[in-house]
């Protein structure tokens, strides 16, 4: 029987993958984009895991929420990358230092 | 249960704001970049009556408890609105000077408003989460408006990444706290810690300080901070600096001190080393920066140290403390970068310490306001910024924190030194060549701010006083 306590587990490994994709991914930005949308849908699983858990339905309207907001920020997000892209011609990640200090 | 007409009374301010920067992209869109002008005055207009909607609106609490319209929030409301809007007129006139001129740039502050009055106004996780995208993801784009320029699109790439980071741990401390308190409410969670909800609530509350930590820039989640402060636009940088750390502040105080008021005791340990490292590494980093925008990056770090000590008092006399300290603060900041502003040297921005030598003998005003206002951030009697600190220790001091505001008295020291750089090199150094005319907008707003911190401050600390008791009596604490 699959409860509550596996779907949590299941989000923490997926955050804990989303929190070091950022960390230790030194090459490519879109990588980190990809990071932040599984940091993202990790909360997404625990919201709707403890909203069916608690018959409470609040949780499932928050990861409605979370969703479009998702789709907000991924769609900022690239639209800067694009603007970086246009005045480096790269998008590695170690290229992002002019600023040092 | 309150009826519609009620509802849309208490969010009134935020109704505004909302249609208010609908309209005014409709303007822009249809009107093309003809009406940027108009669109910078309608955006100012609106901002102004967003304020005053929220100083004489009722107040209450609706739409399920989401929505919060209390004194603490009116506060905010009033300065982040007011400050919101000398951001529109510092932005417009300096792209106009730029000939950039776009009009999205005031309505994207407007809706940058609008999020920081929903995190002012959050009682709820989902309107707390709402109100913090709306403001980021403007903010992001805001610091990253310079197409054209490469920093400034690193800074907007580098702030939308760590700002999304910090954004999901916020959203998974979130998470925790509704499955383990068993409700999205700020007071039902209340109720909840008090009756016991467990480690997970704990847990859930130390992810959502990371996450808001970062949104106010405390060390050590504070990496951005440096970086979007020299990367972007100046303008951009006077109004990231103040509004939105008072919205992200307000937000912080009614997070822990309504939803968590029966576990003082956990979070304010992560509260009080929070604020430590915010003062010893803003102070000693800013030490070897040459860049004034990156100096002021790391004073902002230190700043907000004392502002969370305020907080981590957990009283009635600290939440007082840290609404004058912000609003003190916010005064000084955006003064400074108005003076930044305001200095160009053959149509460059002067953004190094070698810049400002002998600026004294150049430009004696504004080097007398940057004196007067480094003074202030500094904590020298009778200045704004030594009334400031000294609400936040004397709170401090009342509950039991008295080691840390030692070592806060101490940072400030060590953090003199660079403001005292700042004077000596402006006073004493000879200087490399002739500055630009200075612009009317950024002058005007630089030495309204050294007016306030330099004299007026002293009739201005009674009013403020008694308003930040009133704002902060909404919290119903000791």
């Amino acid at each position: 029987m699959i409860g509550l306590s596996h779907y949590l587990t299941v989000a923490a490994i997926l955050f804990t993958i989303g929190v070091f994709g950022i960390f230790v991914n030194r090459k490519n930005v879109i990588i980190i984009m990809m990071s932040i949308e599984l940091i993202l849908l990790a909360v997404n699983i625990n919201l709707v895991a403890f909203s069916a858990y608690l018959h409470d339905v609040s949780g499932q309207i928050f990861a409605m929420f979370v969703l479009t907001v998702a789709a907000a920020e991924a769609a900022v997000g690239l639209a800067i990358l694009v603007t970086f892209f246009r005045n480096r011609g790269d998008i590695a990640v170690d290229d992002a230092s002019m600023m040092k200090g | 249960m309150m009826d519609f007409s009620g509802a849309v009374a208490l969010a009134l301010p935020e109704i505004i704001l909302a249609v208010g920067a609908l309209i005014l992209l409709m303007v822009g869109a249809f009107g093309g970049d003809k009406s940027t002008g108009l669109v910078s005055v309608g955006s100012g207009g609106v901002l102004i009556a967003g304020a005053v909607a929220a100083a004489y609106g009722p107040l209450g609490s609706t739409f399920n408890g989401g929505f919060v319209a209390d004194n603490a929030a009116a506060f905010a409301k009033v300065f982040i609105y007011g400050f919101s809007a000398v951001g529109v007129l510092l932005g417009d006139r300096w792209l106009k000077r730029m000939a950039a001129s776009k009009f999205e740039f005031p309505v994207l502050i407007v809706i940058a408003a609008l999020g920081m009055g929903m995190m002012a106004s959050a009682g709820d996780l989902i309107s707390l989460y709402i109100g913090v995208e709306l403001q980021s993801l403007a903010l992001y784009v805001l610091c990253a408006f310079r197409r054209d320029d490469a920093k400034a699109s690193e800074a907007g790439l580098k702030y939308f990444v760590l700002g999304a980071l910090s954004s999901g741990l916020l959203l998974y401390g979130a998470s925790l706290i509704y499955g383990f308190a068993g409700s999205t409410k700020f007071v039902d969670i209340a109720a909840a810690v008090q009756a016991g909800a467990g480690q997970g609530a704990i847990f859930g509350v130390v992810f959502l300080i990371c996450g808001l930590a970062f949104k106010v820039s405390a060390a050590p989640f504070h990496m951005w901070t440096p970086d979007v402060y020299e990367g972007a636009p100046t303008p951009v940088v006077a109004f990231v600096a103040a509004a939105p750390k008072m919205a992200a502040m307000v937000l912080f105080a009614r997070a822990l001190l309504q939803g968590f008021p029966g576990a003082v005791g956990q979070w304010q340990q992560v509260l009080v080393v929070v604020a430590a490292l915010s003062m010893g590494w803003g102070a000693l980093a800013g030490l070897r920066q040459r860049n004034l925008k990156r100096l002021l990056a790391y004073s902002s770090v230190t700043n907000i140290g004392y502002a969370l000590l305020g907080i981590a008092a957990g009283t009635d006399q600290g939440v007082t403390a840290m609404l004058v300290f912000m609003v003190l603060y916010m005064i000084d900041t955006t003064g400074l970068f108005a003076c930044l502003l305001a200095l160009n040297r053959d149509g460059k921005p002067m953004e190094t310490l070698a810049d400002f030598a002998g600026l004294a003998k150049e430009k004696p005003g504004l080097a007398l306001c940057i004196t007067g206002l480094s003074f202030s951030v500094m904590g020298i009697p009778p200045f704004a910024g030594f009334w400031a600190k000294f609400y936040v220790f004397k709170a401090a001091i009342a509950a039991g924190l008295w080691p840390i505001a030692v070592f806060g008295l101490v940072a400030s020291v060590v953090a003199a030194f660079y403001y005292l750089r700042i004077i000596k090199t402006m006073w004493f150094d000879p200087s490399p060549g002739r500055t630009d005319a200075s612009p009317l907008d950024a002058r005007g707003v630089a030495v309204a701010a050294a007016l306030f911190s330099c004299g007026l401050v002293v009739l201005a600390l009674n009013p403020l006083d008694t308003v930040a008791k009133l704002a902060a009596a909404a919290f119903h604490l000791s």
